[in-house]
């Protein structure tokens, strides 16, 4: 429990550090940056760039749209945003994972799979995701299961999870292959087939492996999601918020940076909620845990 | 029926770089009931022959019985228990869940496989901890789980791997009364591979002596296990007795002779 206390400490401490770090550089540099010869070393920091902490934070009060009928406050859209993106990470983390398992049981359970499979599932990476997003649009919008039409946010479910499915199958495989041969050998010895196997010996072991990579896919879920806003043009998530603020950035940076905020929070959020997921299995972290 | 039986027993492995033979001609009968060690140099295959008995390993020619069945339906039937030089436990689980997966893996009902894991615990001197981590434990008291765990299934053969290999000399002393008591009171054959001489004496009924590689029994010496006593007091005695040293002497001319040959 204490060290739980700590690490929340931890956290809080290094955010408020991060605040002293910004102000500071705004106070001790100056605002037009620094420049050696024609190379601009350090950015400019007077508040039209880098806007104070408390500027920020106060936008967030104001009104999205100066004068409206409507008197949404920035900070209500960017809440609403980050929940909408969320729910998509989500999904996606959710559908990516599926892939991920299924993808990692069958390269184990068959060594061709793995050398057929596997280079497939790297290269799947360095395809640059601007490229895929209006393609599965493109097919989405082909798309109608029983009387479903495809809708936007399902193209960025579905990027979202090409980018979440990677860590999970690269962290699953290495995590069903950990057992030491004489753990399989016991089993074997136990007359117990490839299912038991993997239920008692390989799913268990694989858990120290898995844990990470599902953070890093729910991180890479929030990444894929708000990039897929953005190239998707989809409405309503936190992507098209940064993208919309960002074009009226030039007057007033710091309702950007609110955005930017969120996209941030949201996050940490989908961490936090995959941590939480992870309390259940604590006792196969370790030998100790 | 025997217990085990061997019949010219072959195995050669790899065609990678050709067949490389690792044992031949192995005849051997294991009563039921009887303790047999196999005890030769390193690399001699007598762990390769306990690995066949297993049906961990397929022999290139010969026929491996295990209570009058194939080795294949032998596993199948679980007529064996096995234990490695390594515990081998699940982490994960506690000592209590470590015995029962072979009960659970068999689909034996709940309340039993808690009668039978109490059980045990009993016979190997672990009441106590049958809540811990196999890590809270010493290396010896791992190892006597892993024997409960092979013995689950009350299996008429156990089958040991230098199971007491990686354990200091104290402990290694006391693990074999414990082994002597337990094998007495379950009634199981053993085969049980060690290349510690005193250790294969103060064990077994027989000794099968193997040369080095490609591996064949050399020579049966007669053990020294003890008729009646299995507690530890007992089992020093014998460790003292003239005949004890006779026969260390004898598998250790045995050993020679198999290397010279």
């Amino acid at each position: 429990m204490g060290g739980r206390v700590r690490t929340a400490a931890t956290a809080v401490v290094a955010f408020v550090l991060l605040v002293a770090l910004w102000e500071l550089a705004k106070l001790v540099l100056p605002a037009a940056g620094v420049t050696l010869g024609d190379t601009r070393v350090l950015p400019r920091t007077d508040d039209a760039a880098m806007p104070h902490v408390w500027t920020v934070l106060a936008k967030l009060g104001d009104p999205e749209v100066a004068g409206a009928a409507d008197p949404r406050t920035v900070g209500a859209a960017v809440v609403g945003g980050a929940l909408f993106t969320l729910g998509l990470a989500l999904g996606g983390l959710v559908l990516g994972g599926i892939a991920g398992v299924l993808l990692a049981l069958l390269m184990q359970r068959f060594a061709l799979a793995e050398k057929a499979v596997l280079p497939y599932v790297i290269a799947s990476q360095t395809v640059p995701l601007i490229a895929i997003a209006p393609l599965v649009a493109g097919w989405g919008g082909k798309i109608a299961i029983a009387g479903w039409t495809w809708q936007p946010w399902a193209s960025v479910m579905v990027i979202s999870s090409y980018l979440a499915f990677f860590p999970i199958a690269v962290g699953m495989l290495r995590g069903l292959t950990a057992p030491a041969d004489a753990d399989v050998e016991m089993f074997r010895s136990l007359a117990a087939g490839w299912w038991t196997t993997l239920l008692r010996l390989r799913l268990p072991a694989s858990v120290p492996h898995l844990v990470p990579a599902v953070r890093l896919a729910a991180a890479a879920a929030v990444v894929g999601a708000i990039v897929a806003e953005i190239s998707t043009g989809t409405r309503g998530g936190i992507g098209r918020l940064i993208i919309e603020y960002a074009q009226s950035a030039t007057g007033d940076p710091s309702q950007m940076y609110a955005a930017i905020l969120g996209a941030a929070v949201l996050g940490l959020v989908a961490a936090g909620i995959v941590t939480l997921g992870e309390l259940g299995l604590r006792r196969y972290r370790g030998p100790l845990a | 029926m025997s217990a085990v039986s061997l019949t010219g027993v072959g195995k050669e492995f790899g065609p990678v770089t050709g067949p490389v033979p690792a044992l031949t001609g192995v005849d051997l009968e294991i009563a039921v009931g009887e303790f047999v060690s196999l005890i030769g140099p390193s690399g001699c295959g007598k762990s390769t022959l306990l690995r066949l008995v297993a049906d961990l390993e397929q022999p290139t020619t010969g026929t491996v019985e295990v209570a009058g069945k194939p080795a294949r339906q032998a596993r199948l039937d679980q007529d064996y228990g096995i234990a490695f030089q390594q515990a081998g436990l699940l982490e994960w689980r506690t000592v209590a869940e470590n015995v029962e997966l072979p009960l659970q893996i068999h689909g034996v009902a709940k309340a039993e496989r808690r009668a039978r894991v109490a059980e045990l615990l009993e016979l190997v001197g672990l009441a106590d901890f049958w809540r811990s981590r196999p890590a809270q434990l010493s290396g010896g008291m791992q190892q006597r789980v892993a024997i409960a765990r092979a013995l689950a299934r009350r299996p008429p053969l156990l089958l040991m791997d230098e199971p007491f290999g990686a354990l200091d000399e104290m402990t290694r002393e006391r693990m074999q009364a414990e082994l002597l008591r337990i094998a007495r009171e379950s009634g199981a054959a053993v085969l049980f591979v060690t290349h510690s001489i005193p250790e294969a004496v103060v064990l077994s009924d027989r000794i099968a002596v193997l040369s080095p590689r490609p591996g064949r029994i050399t020579e049966i010496v007669a053990g020294r296990r003890p008729s009646t006593g299995v507690d530890v007091d007992e089992v020093e005695d014998v460790r003292e007795t003239t005949a004890f040293f006779e026969a260390v002497t004898a598998v250790r001319e045995a050993l020679r002779k198999g290397a010279a040959q």
